[in-house]
């Protein structure tokens, strides 16, 4: 099989407490991570993607459902009897040993021989480009050396899945971004599957092969980074994932492959319809504000600017009252091409606008 | 010119107001340093003094000096040709004693371990209503705790009682009066000594390494040993210490469990100043100990300083 599993979640959940205060953390959740996958669960803080990255760990014994490792249940082993290594958020390097001694516990734990211990050691120190200080403590190492002992302690132990806790929210942004490619580079290098978790989208789409959209302990959506961000299945995706205009608009005929939307203020958008979305029927439209272009005009005009750098963002207010948000590159010379109070045409080009399941 | 004028005024400034702080920081610690002095440094000075005077007849020292006291620990002299004779029973006694202590701290550490664990893990909103049952026996004297300890072990006791009851022996088991009974009282009166700072230092233990260490193929055992008991030496060392040396001293548990037939170092001391009336040997005694338990911890610690130093270099 070249497409193995790694890993298969069936229909697990998982709820913390009894009774009234009981919280269900995730909700009959069903995934297939591929091997040799960079995988990543996105989601806002307390939607399941961390319970369901310890549940694949063993810190935390499902409630219902199962869970395959390369397909082997592995639901009630103890996570010292499941091959895979976490890196811990917080990073948990033993404060009490050395960086060597850190990266070798886990061999140690598993009785490898002195001199390969000592040689795999040596090797993860280069692989994360820190020959030379297995003898510091990590209270000695910097934040990102931290992070890099933790990746090399995990990865000595040469494990099935690496499970990543959101490692680089603790690192400052350059840090972080140098860390992206790191990451990726050693995920193709090590073949090792990789299962991501972060609450930042960004690095949810730069780094992954496939992305499990989580909130409210379900996927919300599950696919490569491109058909999450341009094909968002729902409200909650669209929101959570770059910035995105919300138009309620009511279908009015078709246009080719596409139907016609007519939202409020003279705005007709041209959209992919999706099922049970008939003539007359109200539905909600995502568009990116990056995909819409503005000309001189009159079908509303510039309320408000903000200059981000490269691109300026633009509140245009409609004649209906309603506004949109429209973001715009600058000119070469870093001018705006708009300013306030400027009546402006929309253009939104056909499919640009997403329709949305609910 | 005129900057630097400015940068060396703010810096004198600066050093003035760090003085003024560090002084009164030091103010702080004045009342208790003036306690400790008086009541702390003051008798011992005046003790290591009377360990080297003649003892007086009715209690209280002659102002002659001797060093009589300490040969008479290890050694008797005759009357008759002044010949000394070693005699081993002051020396049996403090052995018996640091066995005594020993066992008690071996025993307190191995019952308050699991419980601080315990303590430790319960969610934080439990965690003062534990620390609150550990020092409930501490609202009641130590003299009643362990006169109730006595009604409970003696012959006739609730537990001699029971098992009778039950069947389990015929005559009473003679606890009361042993070395256990006393290791039994000085266990119970010193368990909160060391479950409290086991449990300060495993509260402050980030159990995410506790989890890092089964991720990474450590079984139960295997994380106490390598990564629980390390993170918890502090509180470990705190734990012994404060159980150990009291243990050391103690008087009244195995003056009460003991029956005054079982002599500690404690109960040896106070007869010197009771019905012996010999106030420099009792001083001695006390020295003796004090030498015996400050060598003891200064060798501990140059082994763990001599450790760290090359776990660092």
């Amino acid at each position: 099989m070249v497409d193995a599993a790694a890993v298969e979640a069936r229909n697990v959940s998982k709820v913390f407490g009894t009774g009234a205060d009981a919280v269900r953390a995730l909700d009959g959740v069903s995934v297939t991570i591929r091997a040799n996958e960079f995988f990543t669960l996105l989601g806002p803080s307390g939607c399941g993607k961390t319970t369901l990255l310890r549940l694949i760990a063993g810190f935390e014994l499902p409630t219902a459902g199962e869970i395959l490792l390369e397909g082997q249940h592995v639901e009630h082993l103890p996570p010292y009897q499941r091959p895979v290594n976490t890196v811990f958020q917080s990073y948990a390097l033993f404060p009490h040993m050395t960086v060597a001694q850190n990266i070798a516990f886990g061999l140690e734990m598993r009785n490898v021989p002195r001199p390969d211990i000592d040689a795999t050691v040596t090797e993860m120190l280069g692989l994360v480009k820190m020959a030379g200080l297995g003898g510091r403590r990590p209270t000695q190492l910097s934040g990102g050396q931290q992070q890099r002992v933790a990746l090399a302690r995990a990865l000595a132990n040469h494990p099935k899945v690496l499970l990543l806790d959101e490692p680089l929210s603790a690192l400052d942004l350059k840090l972080r971004q140098g860390m992206r490619t790191e990451l990726k580079n050693l995920q193709k290098t090590t073949g090792i599957t990789f299962i991501f978790v972060t609450h930042d989208q960004e690095e949810a789409l730069t780094m992954s092969d496939r992305i499990a959209v989580m909130s409210q302990g379900k996927i919300q959506q599950l696919g490569a980074p491109l058909d999450i961000y341009e094909q968002p299945v729902n409200r909650f995706v669209a929101d959570f994932i770059g910035d995105t205009n919300f138009v309620t608009a009511t279908i009015d005929g078709r246009a080719g492959d596409y139907v016609r939307c007519r939202c409020g203020g003279g705005l007709d958008l041209l959209a992919s319809p999706i099922g049970g979305a008939g003539h007359g029927s109200k539905v909600t439209l995502a568009v990116r504000p990056e995909k819409i272009m503005l000309k001189p005009g009159d079908l509303g005009t510039v309320a408000q600017t903000v200059y981000v750098g490269t691109d300026t963002n633009y509140e245009v207010r409609l004649g209906d009252g309603s506004s949109i948000s429209v973001r715009l590159q600058n000119a070469a010379d870093g001018h705006a091409q708009f300013t306030v109070g400027d009546g402006v045409a929309v253009d939104v080009p056909a499919g640009a606008a997403r329709m949305l399941q609910d | 010119m005129a900057v630097a004028a400015e940068a060396s005024h703010i810096a004198l400034v600066q050093a003035a107001a760090e003085r003024r702080f560090l002084l009164n920081r030091r103010r702080l610690a004045g009342p208790a340093t003036i306690i400790v002095g008086v009541f702390g440094v003051l008798p011992l000075i005046i003790m290591l003094i009377y360990s080297f005077l003649v003892p007086a007849t009715y209690g209280g020292v002659e102002w002659k000096f001797t060093i009589e006291n300490y040969v008479g620990f290890l050694f008797q002299r005759d009357i008759f040709d002044d010949t000394l004779q070693f005699v081993p029973d002051y020396l049996q006694i403090y052995f018996r004693t640091f066995v005594l202590a020993g066992f008690t701290t071996v025993a307190s550490l191995i019952l308050g371990f699991p419980t601080a664990y315990f303590m430790a893990t319960r969610p934080p909103s439990q965690r003062n209503f534990w620390v609150f049952l550990i020092t409930l026996p501490f609202w009641t004297n130590l003299l009643i705790r362990t006169y109730a300890i006595q009604l409970i072990i003696r012959d006739e006791g609730l537990v001699n009682d029971a098992l009778k009851g039950i069947g389990v022996i015929d005559q009473p088991l003679h606890i009361l009066y042993t070395n256990f009974a006393i290791m039994l009282g000085l266990l119970y009166s010193f368990l909160p000594f060391m479950v409290l700072p086991l449990y300060t230092s495993l509260e402050k233990l980030d159990f995410r390494l506790v989890e890092a260490g089964f991720d990474l193929y450590a079984t139960r055992s295997r994380v106490l040993r390598r990564i629980v008991i390390p993170l918890a030496k502090p509180g470990i060392i705190a734990g012994c210490i404060l159980v150990f040396i009291p243990a050391l001293g103690a008087y009244v548990t195995p003056l009460i469990l003991g029956g005054g037939k079982q002599h500690m170092i404690g109960s040896l001391i106070a007869t010197q100043f009771g019905t012996s009336r010999n106030w420099p040997f009792g001083c001695a005694l006390a020295f003796i100990l004090m030498a015996i338990v400050l060598l003891a911890l200064l060798a501990y610690v140059r082994s763990t300083t001599g450790k760290a130093q090359v776990l660092h270099g």
